[in-house]
């Protein structure tokens, strides 16, 4: 390493703003109000999460969790409680439609303009497209959530 | 053991085409041999020379190409039977690869030779598939399955392995003989007397232990042995299972079809002798015939060599890694193999293996298949490097230098 080194070969997956949720999450806790809770498990990584999940009138209110896992996982477990946050049910669903298309492809050509500012926020984990074996690990959150919406007490990445 | 001369590392990396190989525009540093090895010029060769110019189904033609084909294929078995010191070829079982061979003695040893009631023992560091077949036939079969613990060094526990004989159940230890986490090569001369003493039959996986030691079964004086070619820088789809002919002889066949049988009549069907009675179907043929190139190839750089390159890769790697923060090395098995599993502080396994491959390494991480292994030391998941016969000192740099700047990019 010298001390020029601005690491930017390992920068493309890895965005500030992932290593920065990665480290330091905002809404790691489990919550102790809750309506709903859902947990994950990747047994190909061994990567696990728990959702909580509060309802308001019709919407998510707020979302707390526990993950073991990598950065990726981590940051996206974080930003998607960030995103959902407030969000109608429905319009959950079709956030994590669209970014399980840009965790697949890179892109989310037919999203929803109505969601444009949380893709905008979630787009940085848009690289792990590149790497099949970790997408999974940016969709796992989002499947606990699902399922806790649904009523189910585990999901499982696809 | 001193390094030969003759072990020119840079000669032997012109054998394997695909190290020149780019990846993300740098050289590749292949550091996952323990999950399956590269394959040299001599194998591919071998099998495209055998497509292009000899080949047939085996066994069963009277024609030139199916002798001819059915030759090649049984001297690979003198190959394996050469490799390991066995007896001769009707003691080496192919099967598709070490998972194979392991379901082949839990179903035909298990159930057909070994009692209810009886009790199998693995160790703490088995690979899943040294442990889910055992588990099948526990619960099919009345066989009760016993763990051999692991110290925190890694090592196998051998009091506590001993203790496990106690009662006279233990009918079959079915053991690691190298571990593909931790690197940790078991006593497999003590292990085979204790249970020997024990009137217990021994299996080793050697799936890892092959590939970086001579194995001399007799001198071990076990009973079965499983091993998988594509580690053995052969092909995917081929693996064996050695084991004493009288031993083979008294099990009963593991799956029905072509090649295994005498006779068949609707209302009976007699087996074929050992090993074939094991190999229902056409089997791997090209594969059979990869293996006994890549056998040859290592046969011919030798064991003596090859151990003593990886014990000096081993012994750097070990240096290098242990000098750098937050970096932890997982078991310090003194009789260890070119396997290191480790942690990184701050960086998840998975984010230091893409975090590495960004910059052309290639490493193994997760649990390695070995869950429980992994529970024993309190860890989800570690990295591991794995080191063959190309592997250099420089690549080993390569990773620790590549190491520092994720621990760096992390902090």
């Amino acid at each position: 390493m010298t001390p020029s080194d601005n690491f930017d070969d390992l920068r493309d997956l890895y965005q500030e703003v992932i290593l920065d949720h990665g480290r330091r999450p905002r809404h790691a806790e489990r919550l102790t109000e809750f309506d709903a809770t859902a947990k994950g498990d990747n047994p190909m990584c061994g990567d696990r999460v728990q959702v909580w999940v509060k309802f308001g009138s019709g919407t998510v209110s707020r979302v707390g969790f526990e993950a073991r896992g990598c950065a990726i996982s981590v940051a996206s477990a974080d930003l998607m409680a960030e995103t959902v946050q407030h969000r109608t049910k429905a319009d959950t669903r079709a956030l994590f439609e669209s970014f399980r298309e840009m965790a697949r492809t890179g892109i989310c050509p037919a999203c929803d303009a109505r969601l444009d500012e949380a893709i905008e926020r979630l787009k940085p984990l848009a690289g792990v497209h590149e790497y099949p074996s970790r997408v999974k690990c940016a969709t796992l959150p989002w499947h606990a959530l699902i399922a806790a919406l649904d009523g189910a007490k585990e999901a499982s990445s696809e | 053991m001193t390094k030969p001369a003759t072990f020119d590392v840079e000669r032997i990396r012109q054998d394997f085409p695909i190290l020149t190989q780019k990846i993300r525009g740098k050289d590749l540093v292949f550091l996952d041999s323990a999950a399956s090895a590269q394959k040299p010029r001599v194998v591919i060769d071998a099998m495209v020379r055998a497509m292009e110019t000899q080949y047939a189904n085996i066994h069963r033609g009277l024609h030139w190409m199916s002798e001819r084909t059915t030759e090649a294929y049984e001297e690979a078995r003198d190959a394996a039977a050469a490799l390991m010191n066995a007896s001769g070829r009707s003691e080496i079982v192919f099967t598709h690869n070490s998972t194979e061979a392991i379901n082949l003695m839990a179903h035909s040893y298990g159930r057909g030779v070994m009692k209810r009631g009886q009790a199998v023992v693995i160790s703490g560091m088995e690979h899943h598939s040294n442990i889910v077949p055992w588990q099948l036939l526990r619960d099919s079969h009345g066989i009760e399955l016993r763990v051999a613990p692991v110290t925190d060094a890694g090592e196998l526990d051998m009091e506590a392995y001993e203790a496990l004989f106690a009662d006279g159940k233990v009918g079959l230890v079915a053991i690691t003989h190298m571990s593909n986490v931790l690197g940790s090569v078991v006593p497999a001369e003590r292990v085979v007397k204790i249970a020997h003493a024990n009137g217990a039959k021994v299996m080793f996986d050697g799936s890892q232990a092959i590939v970086h030691r001579k194995v001399d079964v007799r001198a071990l004086d076990c009973d079965f042995y499983a091993w998988t070619g594509h580690k053995l820088y052969g092909p995917t789809g081929i693996g064996v299972l050695w084991g004493r002919r009288e031993l083979l002889e008294r099990m009963p066949p593991f799956m029905g079809g072509g090649d295994m049988i005498s006779s068949v009549t609707y209302e009976q069907s007699t087996w074929a002798t050992v090993p074939h009675k094991f190999e229902a179907g056409t089997p791997a043929i090209l594969e059979g015939i990869g293996l006994k190139a890549a056998i040859d190839y290592v046969q011919a750089i030798g064991f003596d060599a090859m151990a003593a390159h990886e014990a000096a890769l081993t012994e750097h790697a070990l240096a290098r890694l242990g000098q750098i923060d937050g970096v932890h090395i997982v078991g310090r098995a003194q009789d260890r193999g070119g396997v290191i599993s480790f942690t990184l502080d701050k960086a998840h396994s998975h984010d230091v293996a893409t975090l590495l491959d960004r910059q052309g390494i290639a490493v193994r991480a997760g649990h390695h298949c070995a869950e429980p292994l992994m529970r024993r030391f309190n860890l989800d998941s570690t990295a591991r490097a794995s080191f063959g016969i190309y592997t250099t000192h420089a690549e080993i740099d390569a990773l620790a230098d590549g190491l520092i700047r994720v621990r760096e990019f992390f902090t």
